[in-house]
């Protein structure tokens, strides 16, 4: 903590001084780390509890997606293209994953945007290239461009696998847990300069505090500050304090551009279970380009059980360190669980800083 | 892959763009922000660019990433 600044540690003193017990969740994987870099869970007095939500996207991905990916990635004509993230993410066995079915010949390319995906379709015709549309609305609109363009150029062996999902039923879902006891949330700053401070209002039908918030040190602490002064003034309005970034609005056109390819779903969360509407599917218009067409994906069980508790973790019921496979049978050389695997996900942190 | 990246625009060609940083340079997408042009700073996801920035707040979000550098 940079303890020398002393406007920074009179927010700090003054976030400190309140008495009463607060749980205060992050749902933003980089948020995650963060506050565990900085040390904040240290420095906070242990009434305000911080608690990590389900804001890492590689580590809500049910294990029966990783199964569905692991078997489509060993058909011969298939390529699969993704984002780096997902590669040692486990399926329902930890040799489940896309690293081992590499090992055992799977063509998996490590692309770093979905027009990488597309371009690898354009330049290797006789297969089919499966990109793995995976975040929350900062990536959605790079999936969504990705697959207009291939409409446009007809690239007919290109194809997308969409577990992207939405933030907002979640934080209902979690709110609407009545062993959880939300009283804020300290909200993400990437997804809001796509949905606006006004994405995050609904927050305000449950008397729940909203603060949007950056990403160093002072934005983090500006951000809790706001929270903290907020709730004292029992004022549930929904603030932006990273306004040098935020605007009330957002990206319209991001949005515009999910729209008109995606169609909201039913999805499902690793340890959050099925969440009605919570994910993003491909419009009809675009079904072509839908791998679950031609490989429909068959949930019986979305999750099975291998010890691991990642999902509540995720629900923010555990710490990570609670968890009796953290730092023994679980770590990030060998890891059970996808909170482990994602350098964003919360085991990760907890791992690299508080073990 | 959540982590946005500053970059300071080289060249802007339709919706393509080449931004800069620390001497990298990258092809990038610029659908998503409108009216950008070379010397604009852009926070860049996934290989598209989703909000223009100003060059302190660039300046400060590179500041950022050194800090949080090698932890994702």
């Amino acid at each position: 903590m940079k303890k020398d600044d002393e406007q920074l540690k009179k927010k700090l003193d003054y976030i400190n001084s309140y008495e009463n017990s607060i749980n205060i969740m992050e749902v933003c994987g980089t948020h995650t780390v963060a506050i565990s870099k900085f040390g904040f869970r240290e420095v906070l007095n242990k009434n305000i509890n911080l608690i990590t939500g389900p804001g890492c996207p590689v580590c809500v991905t049910p294990a029966v997606f990783i199964d569905y990916i692991y078997k489509l990635s060993l058909n011969t004509d298939i390529i699969i293209a993704t984002y780096g993230d997902m590669i040692r993410v486990p399926g329902s066995k930890p040799s489940i994953s896309l690293e081992n079915a590499k090992a055992r010949g799977a063509e998996i390319k490590i692309v770093y945007s979905s027009m990488d995906a597309l371009k690898l379709a354009m330049e290797n015709k006789n297969k089919k290239v499966v990109f793995l549309g995976i975040g929350f609305e900062t990536t959605t609109p790079a999936t969504a461009i990705a697959i207009k363009e291939a409409l446009k150029l007809k690239v007919d062996n290109f194809y997308v696998f969409s577990m992207h999902k939405i933030m907002e039923p979640a934080m209902r879902a979690l709110l609407q847990d009545e062993s959880l006891k939300i009283d804020a949330f300290l909200c993400p700053g990437h997804v809001a300069t796509v949905l606006g401070k006004k994405g995050f209002e609904f927050l305000q039908e449950y008397n729940c505090l909203g603060v949007i918030a950056g990403f160093s040190e002072e934005d983090i602490i500006n951000g809790l500050y706001e929270i903290i002064d907020s709730t004292m003034k029992k004022d549930f309005d929904t603030k932006n304090a990273y306004k040098r970034v935020v605007e009330d609005d957002g990206n319209l056109l991001s949005r515009e551009i999910i729209n008109e390819v995606f169609t909201v779903k039913d999805d499902y969360w690793r340890g959050l279970g099925k969440i009605p509407n919570s994910g993003l599917g491909l419009k009809e218009k675009y079904n072509r380009f839908d791998i679950e067409q031609l490989y429909p994906l068959d949930i019986k069980d979305e999750d099975t059980y291998n010890g691991c508790q990642c999902g509540e973790v995720l629900k923010g019921k555990m710490k990570p360190n609670e968890c009796k496979l953290f730092g023994t049978v679980c770590s990030p050389e060998n890891p059970v669980g996808p909170c482990m695997v994602s350098g964003e996900g919360g085991c990760a942190a907890y791992y690299r800083y508080h073990l | 892959m959540c982590l946005g990246i500053p970059l300071k625009l080289i060249e802007v060609n339709d919706a393509e763009a080449i931004g800069e940083l620390n001497g990298i340079k990258r092809k990038i997408r610029i659908d998503l922000v409108k009216g950008v042009k070379a010397g604009d700073y852009v926070m860049v996801h996934a290989g598209f660019a989703i909000e223009i920035m100003k060059e302190e707040q660039a300046k400060e979000a590179i500041e950022i990433l050194k800090e949080l550098e090698g932890v994702l």
